[in-house]
Order: structure tokens, then C-alpha cells, then sequence
């Protein structure tokens, strides 16, 4: 266990016997959302690459993103994408010295998943 | 005990700074071409997307959008590697099995580093 004291990474919380605020399961989305979008980039690359391969891939990739699993896939990775991207520009606001008490954390938090629902909803919007 | 021995940025400072950067970069990137296939709507065309494609600035844009996917992609996987696979949480084979999990995430980065240069200079 950890009784040293030059442990490089020291634990003095043992989160699993905590009950955690709602920033720590945003920050842990946080971590899922970015694990999951290495994985799901792949399909932005997969579109971008057959869509620049000439007339045929851009068709091709045109019904791909025709298809219910194609919209659906996309859908999917932009929603991991939204919800990345807010939690990420929180970091930013919170870098610059805002939100930084445990009230403003909340708040960040919060305004976090409710601007991934608005951007889920506009981006479900836009592919259907 | 978890050495920093394979992070990006030889310490969490240089780390920290690199993930806000590409981050900044990616965010960046996405408004730009989102906004592009937005203001574009259904009938764009293969001639006008590859054109897109095809100019220096977006060229130069979407490159430096790749390197810092693979950057931030990287630093982000090593945080959670070393936060939790540990012998604290994974016991005696938690070494092995991180480095296992670093060394295939350089080989899927390193993929996309090549994928994305293939895509946008051949």
C-alpha cells in the first residue's frame, strides 16, 4: 500500500469510500468522454479520408452518413465531442482564476452537461 | 510507484501547457470547419470540399489539428494510465500492464499521426 512518504503519487483520500460531488463524476466524464473520442476519431478521419479520396469516396461517404448507423455513429462521437469540448473550455475559465470555489465548481459543472444537451440536440438536429 | 518516465512533456508543467495549447488548437479547428459544412448545407460537392482541402491554410490547419489530437490524445491516456493503473489499484503486474496500455496507445497515435499526414499531402 502507500506508507512511504517518497511515493512520487501519495493518495491521502480513498475516493471508493467518499460520497463524490457532482464535479468529480463531470470530471470523470471528462476522462471517459476523451478515452472513448481516441477510439471515435477514427471515424472523422475514416469520413475525411474517403471523402478526399475523389468523386467516389465523397459519395461514398455521403451514404455512409445517409445510413441510420452512419448518422447514428456520427451523432454519438460529436455528443462525446460536445461534452469534451465544454468540460475542456471550463478547465480554461477555471485556469484564469473563475469558479474556482466549490459553489462555482457546481456551477461549472452544471453549465457543463447543460450546454452538451443544447449541443447534442443542435448536432442531432443537423444530421437529421 | 508510477515514474514519470514516458509523459510528453518531461514534467506536468510542460504537460499542462502542451494539453491547453492543442486544446485551444482542436477547438479552433472545430468552429472552423463546422462552421464551413454548416454554411455549406447539403449541396456541397466534392470539387468545392477537396478545394477546400486542397488550400495551403487548411492544409497547415488540419496538420497542426492532427499533431495536436496526437499530443493531447497521448497526454491525456499517459494521465489515466498512471492515475489508474497502479499497484495500488492492479497489484503487482500494474508496471507491465501500463506500460502494455502506453506502448498500444503510441502504436493507435502513432497510426493517426501517419492516417491523418496521408490524408492531407498525398
Amino acid at each position: 500500500m502507500w506508507q512511504t512518504v517518497n511515493d512520487k503519487r501519495p493518495v491521502n483520500l480513498d475516493i471508493g469510500t467518499i460520497a463524490l460531488p457532482i464535479t468529480a463524476y463531470t470530471s470523470i466524464l471528462h476522462r471517459v468522454s476523451g478515452v472513448f473520442l481516441v477510439a471515435g476519431v477514427a471515424l472523422l478521419f475514416w469520413l475525411l479520408g474517403t471523402s478526399l479520396d475523389g468523386p467516389e469516396g465523397f459519395e461514398q461517404a455521403k451514404a455512409c452518413l445517409a445510413s441510420f448507423w452512419g448518422k447514428l455513429s456520427l451523432w454519438i462521437v460529436l455528443v462525446g465531442l460536445s461534452y469534451h469540448s465544454a468540460a475542456g473550455v471550463k478547465h480554461l475559465v477555471m485556469d484564469a482564476g473563475i469558479g474556482e470555489s466549490m459553489e462555482g465548481g457546481e456551477t461549472g459543472a452544471k453549465l457543463v452537461l447543460a450546454a452538451t444537451a443544447v449541443l447534442a440536440v443542435l448536432a442531432g438536429l443537423w444530421i437529421w | 510507484m508510477v515514474n514519470s518516465v514516458t509523459n510528453l512533456g518531461r514534467n506536468g508543467l510542460a504537460d499542462w501547457l502542451v494539453q491547453r495549447v492543442s486544446g485551444v488548437v482542436l477547438l479552433a479547428y472545430m468552429l472552423v470547419v463546422g462552421f464551413y459544412l454548416f454554411c455549406s448545407g447539403s449541396d456541397l460537392s466534392y470539387e468545392q470540399w477537396s478545394g477546400y482541402f486542397d488550400s495551403t491554410f487548411m492544409r497547415v490547419f488540419s496538420t497542426a489539428a492532427v499533431l495536436s489530437i496526437v499530443s493531447h490524445a497521448w497526454i491525456g491516456l499517459w494521465s489515466v494510465s498512471t492515475d489508474y493503473l497502479t499497484e495500488r489499484l492492479m497489484g503487482g503486474r500494474a508496471t507491465v500492464l501500463r506500460l502494455a496500455f502506453q506502448a498500444a496507445s503510441a502504436v493507435v497515435l502513432f497510426t493517426y499521426l501517419v492516417w491523418g499526414i496521408q490524408i492531407l499531402w498525398s
